[in-house]
Order: C-alpha cells, then sequence, then structure tokens
C-alpha cells in the first residue's frame, strides 16, 4: 500500500505515529525540546477521530502514572518527555517494569546534568538501559536516527511492548526531535477492541479478579517474580537486537554510535574510506537489548573500536563488556549540548586508536 | 468456620438479617484489632454488590496500610505508587468512562505525598470516587507524623508533640478539594457507630450515583481511628477520635449538588 | 404484642477482640470471651443471647466482618 510522504519535526513525526498506530491514550507535560509532541496531538485532537485520548497532565509523574492507570486496563498508551522530566517519572516506570505492563515512553534528551541545557544530549544511555528506577529491571530501548524512525519505532515499540509486557522506551534526542525531515507514514490502524486476558476492565463472573501490582511481602515471591522477569529479559536479548551496519564488510577499524552520533559517524566513515582507512559504523538501534555478539564477533575482524557519544562515556561500559579486551576500546564524546563534528571523529579515531 | 451462636432456633435463612457480603473475600484482613479500614472496605464492597456493580467497577489502592486492599475486595484493583491514585484513576476513566472507578487512599498518602495528583484530579472534575481515611497518623510505617496529624499530637516523628510553628499545621484536603469547581460531591464522615456506619454507605451510594450521571470528582473523607498507632485500645480511640479528631475535622457534608 | 428476637453466629478465629461491638450493642447482648482464639484474641461472643434483638448494629461496625445476624418475631 503506498504509504503518505510528508515533511515533519522528528517530535510531529512522533505523534502522528502515534495516532495511527491506534494508541488509545497519551499523558505529557512540556518540556523543551519536546512540546510538539504534546503540542501536536493536541491540534491533531484525535479524540474527534480515532478516539484516542490525549491529557496534559499537572506533572510528569502524575503523567506516567496516568500511563500507568491506562495500561493497567489493557490499552495502548505513551507518555513523553525530555531528560529532566523522565528523571521524574523514573519512580513511575519502575513501578510499570514491575507489574510488567506494556506502554511507550519517549525521551527526546538534553544535556545534563540537572536543568542542564536544551540543546542535545546522549548522557542518559545509563539511565535508560541500566534500569532508571529502582530495582532489577530493563526496558527495551529503541534509539531512532532520523524522523522515519521516530515514526516507525513508535508502532514497533508498542508491538514489543504488548508482546513482552514491557515498557518500550524510545530513546532520541534534541536533534533528531526538532530537525525536519521526509517521513513516510503508515496506514491508520484501528484502536483495539480486544483487551488481554490480564487487563483490569471490571471483574466478570467468568474470571477470577485482576489484580495489577508490583508487591510482593513474601520475599520467596518477589524473589520468583524477578526470576521471571529475568527470563524475560533473557528471551529479549535473544529474539529482540537489531542493529545496522555501515562498511563494516572489510573494516579495520570501527565506530559504535548510535542516534544523531550514528549520523556523525557515518560521514566520518566517508572522510575516512576516502583517505584509504577501512573504516567501518555499527550502529545499534536496540541499546537494550545491545548488539553484544555482533559488536564481539566484529572484534575478531577489527583492530580498534571508537565509541562515539554525546555523553562523557556511557556506551562505551557496554562495548567493552562486548569486546572483552580482545581489541583497544576508546570514547570520544562531546557534553552539554554539543553534536561533535565528523572531522572531531575522524582525529579522534586517528589518536586513540590508529595511532600516530 | 469456628463459631459460637445465639438462640439456635431462630439461625434460619429466612431470618437472615445481616451477612459478609460475597465481594468481601474471605481473607484475613491484615488490619489491626478495630481499625476503621476494615469496616470502611466492608461498606464499599456492600454498595458495590448491591448496586450490581462487581463487572463494572476497577479500584486503584494506595501505598499504606490499605496497600493491600485488593486482598479483600473481589473486583479488579490497580496497586498505585504513593499518591499517585488519583492519576491513574484519571487515565483509567478516561479509556474505560462507562466503569465505576475509585480511590481507597490514606491521609499520607492523599494529604502529602499526593496532594498535585488529588488536588489536579479533583480540578479536573474527574468522574471519580475518592475515599480518604484520614486518622491523623501514617499507620503502617510506624506511626510517624502526617500531614493530618492535630497540633499537639504525638507521634513518633513529633514524639513531643506536633508543634506548629516548626511541622506545620494539619492539613484540611477536604475542605481545600471543596472549593474546587470539579468536585461535585464533598463530605466528611466517619464508621465507628452503627449510625455513622449508615450514614457513609449512603454517602458511598450517592457517588456511584453521581458517577453514572457523569457528575465529576466525588470526594469522602472518613474520618478514622488507629489505636496501634496512637497507642490506645479500640474503644478508647474511637472516643478520642470524637472528642478531638472530631471538633477539628468536623462530619457533615462539605459540599452538595444543588438538588 | 409481637416480641422481636436475634441471634449472631461470630465467627471466632477471625475475630481481633477489638471490642467495638460489644459497645455498639444496644442490649448488653455480647461480652469477651475468656478464652481466646487461635491468634489469641478474647472474641466476642453471645453472653446474654436472649437479650439480642438483631439489631445488626454489631456487625454494621465489625471491621473484620465476623458477625453474621438473624432476626425473627415471636
Amino acid at each position: 500500500m503506498k504509504k503518505e510522504l510528508r515533511l515533519m519535526k522528528g517530535n510531529e513525526a512522533v505523534a502522528e505515529a502515534a495516532i495511527r498506530a491506534g494508541a488509545d491514550g497519551y499523558f505529557g507535560y512540556p518540556i523543551t525540546p519536546q512540546s510538539e509532541i504534546l503540542e501536536y496531538l493536541m491540534e491533531a485532537n484525535p479524540a474527534e477521530t480515532t478516539g484516542m485520548v490525549v491529557l496534559q497532565a499537572e506533572s510528569e509523574v502524575a503523567a506516567i502514572n496516568m500511563v500507568y492507570g491506562g495500561a493497567a486496563c489493557g490499552k495502548k498508551v505513551m507518555t513523553s518527555s525530555s531528560s529532566p522530566g523522565i528523571s521524574l517519572k523514573q519512580e513511575g516506570i519502575s513501578y510499570i517494569a514491575g507489574a510488567e505492563l506494556p506502554c511507550l515512553i519517549v525521551n527526546v534528551v538534553r544535556g545534563g546534568p540537572g536543568l542542564g541545557t536544551i540543546q542535545p544530549a546522549q548522557s542518559d544511555y545509563f539511565q535508560s538501559v541500566k534500569g532508571g528506577g529502582h530495582g532489577d529491571y530493563h526496558l527495551i530501548v529503541l534509539a531512532p536516527a532520523s524522523v522515519q524512525e521516530m515514526a516507525d519505532f513508535v508502532d514497533l515499540g508498542f508491538d514489543l511492548a504488548f508482546k513482552y509486557r514491557n515498557p518500550v522506551l524510545i530513546l532520541s534526542d534534541g536533534a533528531i526531535g526538532q530537525m525536519m525531515e521526509k517521513v513516510y507514514l503508515s496506514q491508520q490502524k484501528e484502536r483495539s477492541k480486544v483487551f488481554p486476558d490480564w487487563a483490569t476492565t471490571g471483574k466478570p463472573a467468568t474470571r477470577e479478579r485482576n489484580i495489577i501490582t508490583s508487591l510482593d511481602l513474601d520475599p520467596n515471591g518477589m524473589e520468583m517474580h524477578n526470576h521471571k522477569l529475568q527470563a524475560k529479559y533473557n528471551e529479549i536479548r535473544e529474539k529482540e537486537v537489531r542493529y545496522e551496519e555501515f562498511q563494516c564488510e572489510d573494516a579495520e577499524y570501527l565506530l559504535v554510535a548510535y542516534g544523531t552520533s550514528a549520523r556523525v559517524c557515518q560521514k566520518a566513515v566517508q572522510l575516512l574510506r576516502e583517505k584509504g582507512l577501512k573504516v567501518g559504523l555499527l550502529r545499534p538501534v536496540t541499546l537494550f537489548p545491545f548488539p553484544t555478539k555482533r559488536i564481539n564477533d566484529l572484534s575478531g575482524q577489527v583492530k580498534g573500536i571508537l565509541s562515539v557519544e554525546m555523553s562523557a562515556g556511557q556506551m562505551v561500559e557496554d562495548v567493552l563488556l562486548a569486546v572483552n579486551g580482545k581489541v583497544p576500546v576508546k570514547h570520544f564524546g562531546r557534553m552539554g549540548g554539543i553534536v561533535p563534528t565528523p572531522e572531531e571523529v575522524v582525529e579522534n579515531l586517528k589518536s586513540k586508536i590508529i595511532g600516530g | 468456620m469456628i463459631e459460637v451462636t445465639g438462640i439456635k432456633e431462630i439461625i434460619k435463612p429466612e431470618n437472615l438479617v445481616y451477612k459478609k457480603t460475597k465481594i468481601m473475600t474471605d481473607n484475613t484482613l491484615s488490619y489491626c484489632p478495630g481499625c476503621g479500614h476494615g469496616t470502611a472496605h466492608r461498606i464499599l464492597a456492600e454498595v458495590i454488590d448491591e448496586e450490581g456493580l462487581q463487572s463494572q467497577t476497577i479500584g486503584v489502592s494506595p501505598v499504606g496500610c490499605s496497600v493491600l486492599l485488593y486482598n479483600y475486595l473481589d473486583v479488579d484493583i490497580q496497586q498505585a505508587a504513593h499518591g499517585r491514585a488519583p492519576a491513574v484513576a484519571t487515565a483509567i476513566k478516561r479509556l474505560l468512562p462507562d466503569k465505576f472507578v475509585f480511590t481507597y487512599q490514606g491521609d499520607g498518602d492523599l494529604a502529602a505525598i499526593g496532594t498535585a495528583e488529588t488536588i489536579h484530579a479533583c480540578n479536573r472534575g474527574e468522574n471519580i470516587l475518592i475515599i480518604f481515611i484520614n486518622n491523623g497518623i501514617y499507620g503502617m510505617t510506624g506511626g510517624q507524623m502526617a500531614p493530618t496529624t492535630l497540633p499537639g499530637m504525638k507521634s513518633s516523628t513529633s514524639p513531643y508533640g506536633r508543634d506548629v510553628k516548626t511541622m506545620g499545621n494539619p492539613l484540611k484536603m477536604t475542605d481545600i478539594v471543596a472549593t474546587l469547581p470539579g468536585t461535585y460531591y464533598v463530605t466528611r464522615q466517619s464508621v465507628h457507630t452503627p449510625a455513622n456506619v449508615r450514614k457513609t454507605k449512603k454517602a458511598i451510594r450517592k457517588a456511584v450515583q453521581y458517577q453514572k450521571l457523569d457528575k465529576g470528582a466525588c470526594f469522602i473523607e472518613i474520618v478514622s481511628n488507629c489505636p496501634s498507632g496512637w497507642k490506645m485500645t479500640p474503644v478508647q480511640s474511637n472516643k478520642w477520635m470524637e472528642e478531638t479528631m472530631f471538633p477539628y475535622y468536623p462530619l457533615g457534608d462539605l459540599k452538595t449538588p444543588e438538588e | 404484642m409481637a416480641k422481636i428476637r436475634g441471634s449472631i453466629v461470630v465467627n471466632i478465629e477471625k475475630c481481633k477482640g477489638c471490642e467495638v461491638c460489644m459497645v455498639s450493642c444496644p442490649t448488653g447482648t455480647i461480652a469477651m470471651a475468656k478464652e481466646v482464639n487461635g491468634k489469641g484474641y478474647n472474641y466476642a461472643y453471645p453472653l446474654n443471647p436472649e437479650l439480642c434483638i438483631g439489631c445488626a448494629n454489631c456487625a454494621m461496625v465489625c471491621p473484620d466482618g465476623v458477625i453474621t445476624v438473624y432476626k425473627t418475631k415471636i
């Protein structure tokens, strides 16, 4: 079927994709650089067309708990925010992970810590892939590198969320949220009329009552629950790893980067190849699960790896774990809202990895 | 079941006047002896039963003593993060507008950490019922000072009595929400005597009707006891509640619909 | 004139002996047993069963829902 082509901001693409994915509800709170998501949805007013609920909450805390309530009813619900707001949502996200509720969370990352800046950054990597809130849990983390992927990952995110009864995070940044690109939009999906059997929808005589909770005061029960969660995360690690390779076939050196950094690195690979250096790029599309195995395989082929991030070096730890000492791994990053240039990447690969 | 019975000849099905509703499960309540939570649960369950709402009800339990509400009421229940029940209930009702949605929250949950969620859900006129159990103390964590703790009242974190100069004044949340245009019916009741139990049950029944009519937020405060936290016998605690709590939190309707 | 007579059934094992039923009984039917139940509580029981009028006040205030009430005219 022919897809509709539009020129949109990444944030707008998320909003439009949510409507088209048949989302039941969006609960948000304004924060730069992602407010367009809420604004777009308010203007589109999908209540009139698909029946999707759009609500501006009193805080990020309230918004994520609205997501909890909606998700526990088996509905397709989502929220979005940017770094400081995502920090506020962490308690709710932990509850959602503990209660095993499917939902979509979008983080259009800005530089931190604290109030930081409104410029793009990738300094929320640890928070996104290592838990973020309290307890042993993981989100499925998708890292878009284009406006097209901002749209596509909404639908994919909901599918994964419901498949695994797990919250899914789209880890974007201020650059991808704000920039305009062409985007092919998918057809309008109908909102689901079927509820999962675990959802709280009112207890009919035909079933036991459904309880949504993350609490178990019996430590044996709680440990069992944790084992169940870990088994699920292992299944996700096994089945849902996604990545993209760029000129890795004959690569002697490897760049690893996601999102905006990956776009910069793609240009850097081009510049380096023009100089006769065989450099490839691996772009993780899922940050949890991380493409550990593929990076480990490539470390048998290349002489060294540079992890490029808009942070002080967070993903590099997962690259180091994947490589397990086989070849040198270094980090290059800019912080505080600065996007590195391809030339800087070239320089750093040369000085930190290639040497001389 | 081990029982003691009165005059056996009277105990016949046709003579039954009062029996625990089937909406209350057979699980033993985790509450301390004489705690009003059990009674509040029971009359809420009775209304759900009598109105035929079991298949239509979605409840939200808080963090606090009543966190395990889902063990006691045979309806679908979500357990919410501390203070967030009104936000959780907001989404449930928006997404399933035909269902009967209630939250059941204590004073720490509703009037301290959940102040924003409570006020904003009420202010938006969310079509939900909020049941607010006010016993002036944090029960589950062991009797700490609550936002509703009375001036001079002792707790484990106000061991010399609440000094309003340094610890602030008791917060009358029910009075606050009654001023908001989004609330339709706001009342303060108790469950310590048969007459009060009947009144509170009537209030819950009214709130159910108003929710059916899409009237907005209904808010029922139940001033209750905490014998363990107050370090009194249940009977003493009820007496103390009448003498000390009720003057500060007077019973009665704060906002009634114009009918 | 017909006389109203009531009778209660107390689920001993769930009673926590809080005495709230006893003080709410208008006829002095209920007392607390000297014996304790499995949890160690002195449970409520009808000390004077002939005084019961089946008003259900006791059941109304019982936090643990352990009292069932019957009533008839004699």
